[in-house]
């Protein structure tokens, strides 16, 4: 509320200059800009001041923002964790996985959701909660059931222009990206692509639905894809030989597949921590929801 | 009595032009912080990661990885798409103003007016999604091209939408004409052909030239529709139906991933503010072009 009256403030604050400078509309038009950005200024040094004081947050409502990937496991559990804590209350939304570690880094929210490892940011805790194992998806045309990881890097660098040069159907290959900045991309390109290039003429779609719309509509079309989201009407193919399940990814056979992290700022207290801990230690929810428990995991890595 | 009613409505004068000026001035601040704030945001490219303005303008690599994004690619799709949008549709446009304009029976009007206001309506994710489904396999099917994305399925999708700026603006421009024009040239013996081609046309050339430029200012910023068929690849499409991808589709597709303070955000940040000096260059043009008709 208070806030609200300060932003009034400041655009009433920007306006003044109109009257003052009636005569010469292009002063006042300098004078306003002027004006608007030193109140801007001021504005966002007080929302500033208001958010959150983040990790330690030991009672109230708990904020849970990031990857959307991992979204329907924190919906899941943050549901049944209010239920058994009924003066918790938790709110859970997406926003994607670069957005999670800005937001908890800067302190707006209690734990942020990533994909991906959040490099560089030494204030920051992580808390493996799951395992979530990628596939190698394509259009049933392209009539392959199994590839080399050489020759997976292939198709993506763009070397593989016909999958009957891969052993499939005489059918052109069509690779689909995840964006630049996709921690999907990120994972496949640590786990398979390693040294070699994703060509820049494959098309992008960004958004893990779309990219499986576009498998779906399009004969040869290849993209990696989380478990979790795959639906009917697409070829799954083994990598190397080895077939995605819990139990290769676990042994660590399979090689596509990542960590889930929740991030907190500092050590987290309190039901942030027990919230951490409720998503992690739920076993059956972890595998309803298509992902794996870390605890089931045979190998570790520490760069995912 | 008439005091009272004196100082009343000085009252109603005095609140009426204070709330003008509010509007007015918020109006003006809104721009201003806008403007500002791209500015800045959009130059830490430049001052804060040190890429050289040359190799963000020119080099054809978004070799973000490597410290140099270029935004040529991106800066040749939209001018790409927006070309063939305005060859397809800007013609067919002004074709169907002056028809409306000359030709077609008031009837015919009133059937074609509400039509033409009702495809402005439609929300550019609807024509997207239209050329997804539709057009992209047919484009598939039809030519050489694997997938159907690309530069002619996102061209084809956007001419259709810059219709209605393009056929309102042109029938105004014949419809503002004066009289007189028409009715000498028909006088003196000149067909309906010969008068719309040799009198009405020169003469609604610079009123044709804003409609033109606004469709062309239509093209360039469309964004949802275009980024749904064009493929969004980092490439200058070799040909008509390769995909490609434009400054708007690459901001809304690494927008979301990109990090606050990264160089993906600096430099989706100078991609807006391109898009901006873009939109302002071609303002000035309108501009011109109205001040060539007064």
């Amino acid at each position: 509320m208070t806030q609200a009256i300060r932003g009034g403030a400041c655009v009433f604050l920007g306006i003044g200059g109109i009257s003052v400078h009636r005569t010469s509309a292009r002063a006042a038009v300098v004078l306003v800009a002027a004006l608007a950005g030193a109140s801007l200024a001021a504005c966002s040094s007080q929302t500033q001041d208001t958010s959150s004081s983040g990790g330690g947050n030991a009672s109230g409502t708990i904020t849970v923002a990031g990857s959307t990937a991992l979204l329907p496991l924190v919906k899941d559990a943050s549901a049944a964790y209010q239920d058994a804590h009924k003066d918790v209350k938790i709110s859970v939304s997406g926003g994607g996985s670069a957005t999670g570690i800005t937001q908890v880094a800067a302190k707006a929210i209690d734990i942020g959701d990533s994909d991906i490892l959040a490099v560089g940011q030494s204030a920051l805790v992580d808390h493996r909660v799951a395992v979530v194992g990628f596939a190698i998806v394509t259009n049933p045309s392209a009539g392959v059931k199994s590839l080399s990881r050489k020759q997976i890097q292939d198709v993506f660098a763009g070397k593989v222009a016909n999958w009957k040069d891969v052993g499939g159907a005489d059918q052109k290959v069509v690779p689909v990206n995840r964006p630049r900045s996709s921690g999907t991309r990120a994972v496949f390109i640590k786990t398979i692509m390693g040294t070699a290039v994703i060509a820049e003429s494959g098309l992008v779609q960004d958004a893990t639905g779309t990219v499986m719309s576009a498998i779906k509509q399009t004969p040869g079309a290849v993209s990696y894809v989380a478990l979790s989201a795959i639906t009917d009407g697409v070829t799954i193919v083994a990598v190397d030989g080895v077939a995605p399940t819990p139990e290769t990814i676990a042994s660590g056979k399979y090689p596509i597949w990542s960590y889930e992290h929740m991030y907190t700022y500092g050590e987290p207290k309190g039901d942030v921590a027990g919230f951490i801990d409720f998503v992690k230690n739920g076993k059956d929810r972890v595998q309803q929801n298509k992902f794996i428990a870390v605890s089931a995991m045979k190998v570790t890595e520490t760069d995912r | 009595m008439i005091a009272l009613q004196a100082r009343r409505s000085r009252r109603v004068e005095r609140l009426a032009l204070f709330g003008l000026r509010v509007a007015a001035g918020f109006v003006i601040v809104t721009m201003a912080a806008l403007l500002l704030y791209l500015g800045f945001e959009g130059t830490k490219t430049f001052f804060a990661d040190h890429v050289s303005l040359g190799t963000f303008l020119f080099s054809p690599a978004f070799g973000v990885d490597a410290g140099q994004p270029g935004s040529a690619v991106f800066v040749i799709g939209s001018l790409a798409v927006t070309l063939f949008a305005i060859a397809v549709g800007g013609p067919f446009g002004v074709a169907v103003g002056i028809f409306l304009a000359e030709i077609a029976p008031h009837r015919m009007t009133s059937v074609l007016k509400p039509a033409i206001e009702l495809m402005v309506g439609i929300p550019s994710v609807v024509y997207g999604w239209l050329g997804l489904t539709l057009l992209v396999p047919l484009i598939r099917t039809h030519t050489s091209s694997p997938a159907g994305f690309g530069l002619a399925a996102a061209g084809i999708v956007l001419s259709i939408m810059i219709l209605p700026t393009v056929i309102t603006l042109s029938e105004d421009a014949f419809r503002s004409l004066p009289a007189a024009l028409k009715e000498g040239s028909l006088a003196l013996g000149a067909t309906r052909w010969q008068t719309i081609t040799r009198v009405l046309l020169p003469s609604a050339s610079s009123g044709i030239a804003v409609a033109l430029i606004l469709g062309i200012a239509r093209a360039i910023g469309e964004t949802l529709a275009i980024q749904m068929v064009i493929g969004n690849a980092t490439q200058i499409p070799a040909s008509l139906f390769a995909p490609t991808a434009t400054l708007t589709t690459e901001i809304v597709t690494d927008m979301p991933g990109a990090a606050q303070g990264s160089l993906l955000e600096h430099s989706l940040f100078s991609m807006a503010l391109l898009l901006l000096l873009m939109a302002m260059v071609l303002i000035v043009l309108v501009r011109l072009a109205l001040r060539r008709r007064t």
